[in-house]
């Protein structure tokens, strides 16, 4: 073993990436592998976690029981996916807490679309709708990723996820159906959330860093503009049979391609709020650094009572 | 009043009576009991279990990838261990 020289344990990697063998945790990885997932799979959980936020915000004011009740079960799934991730970040040696850490200090970073603010009901309508709809469309390709634990996580995450863009679509359709008022703050909510879920899916392909080495380690299965695209063909209809418009004056078919074709993306504001100038950046780190501090006497209160356990198990 | 972290836990659910545990993540958990309960918020918020295990990680002794052609060569090297490799007479249907 000694004898084996990085060079030759990389080929052997690259040989079973390309051959769609898993790679598991106790498994050689490059460094740069590791660190990529540890990066992507940290960020992926905190968005899970920050995530909850924005519709915990409408927990307490949805119109009835059903839709509370159905709100409630979605922001637990939330909790619990981010829970898988940071089960398959510890299995790269990643430390949990450190992860968490990093997230209040800033240092991490989260899915930019929960920047956004939530100003009325029809947001929980557009977040499951659009922004649940851009998160199974990035997540679908990574159930097949070449990391076994995150795939794995993806299998369980992608079969609770459809159930929160059914959700949306529903609360979306009703409201759009409904009366004048109604139907205009569905159509508000599909305004202000659009683009930033267009932004969901990161950088044009040009401008993204890290898309070509994570295509040739089959951690990501299609480019940016490639998942952004399925996204807009799938949608566009959905809108348009609901009797909503899609807010982009230049979208069009082209019947040639068979695909939708968008307008310009404004990416200033998509760098501003990864910057850390969104509408609710400081408020979202706030609440989390928050939760955790205030939270710290249960950790201690139950670790305190586990050893009481203990003691009394083995007098 | 200790700082320390919740130690991470192993957790298996069995589906269904008749079949086994079957490994499905990890959490963190004060103690035993705890885990348990997270495991059942955690992975089985749509009856996808009926009886749960929980392991502390650190308990669980694994093989050693690096190792595994030369640990599992003897299985691989004896076809005779599979009924394929014996011939069977026309006219039996059955065996």
């Amino acid at each position: 073993m000694k004898d084996i020289n990085i060079s030759e344990l990389e080929r052997k990697f690259q040989e079973k990436i390309d051959k769609d063998i898993k790679i598991e945790p106790k498994d050689w990885m490059p460094d740069d592998y590791r660190q990529t997932l540890i990066r992507q799979i940290s960020q992926h959980a905190h968005s899970e976690i920050v995530g909850m936020l924005p519709e915990g915000n409408w927990i307490t004011r949805a119109p009835n029981l059903r839709r509370k009740a159905v709100l409630l079960a979605k922001v637990q799934d939330e909790a619990g996916h981010g829970l898988y991730l940071y089960s398959s970040v510890e299995t790269l040696g990643a430390n949990r807490e450190e992860t968490i850490d990093d997230l209040h200090s800033g240092k991490a970073k989260y899915s930019s679309i929960f920047n956004y603010p939530t100003v009325s009901w029809a947001d929980m309508g557009a977040i499951g709708w659009l922004v649940d709809g851009a998160a199974i469309m990035n997540q679908v390709p990574l159930c097949r990723c070449s990391y076994g634990p995150y795939a794995r996580a993806m299998v369980r995450v992608c079969k609770e996820e459809s159930f929160h863009q059914r959700q949306g679509f529903e609360i979306m359709a009703q409201l759009a159906k409904g009366t004048p008022v109604q139907k205009e703050m569905a159509q508000d909510a599909l305004n202000r959330f659009w683009w930033p879920s267009l932004m969901m899916f990161g950088p044009n392909d040009a401008e993204s860093k890290h898309t070509a080495q994570s295509v040739k380690w089959k951690i990501k299965r299609h480019t940016n503009d490639e998942l952004r695209q399925m996204f807009v063909d799938a949608t566009v209809p959905q809108a348009e049979l609901i009797g909503l418009t899609i807010p982009d004056k230049d979208l069009k078919f082209n019947e040639e391609t068979g695909h939708y074709e968008s307008g310009a993306i404004n990416w200033d504001e998509f760098w501003e709020v990864v910057k850390g100038n969104g509408p609710c950046n400081k408020d979202r780190v706030d609440t989390r650094r928050k939760a955790k501090e205030d939270g710290m006497w249960v950790v201690e209160a139950a670790n305190a009572y586990a050893e009481k356990r203990n003691r009394r198990k083995s007098a | 009043m200790s700082k320390k972290e919740w130690p991470l836990w192993e957790i298996f659910i069995r589906s269904k009576a008749g079949l086994n545990h079957k490994h499905v993540g990890s959490l963190r958990a004060a103690d035993a009991e705890m885990a348990v309960e997270n495991g059942r918020d955690v992975y089985t918020r749509r009856s996808e279990g009926i009886s749960i295990w929980a392991v502390e990680s650190k308990d669980v002794y694994a093989s050693d990838p690096t190792e595994a052609d030369s640990l599992f060569e003897p299985s691989d090297s004896k076809v005779y261990r599979h009924p394929t490799f014996y011939d069977v007479p026309d006219g039996i249907s059955h065996m």
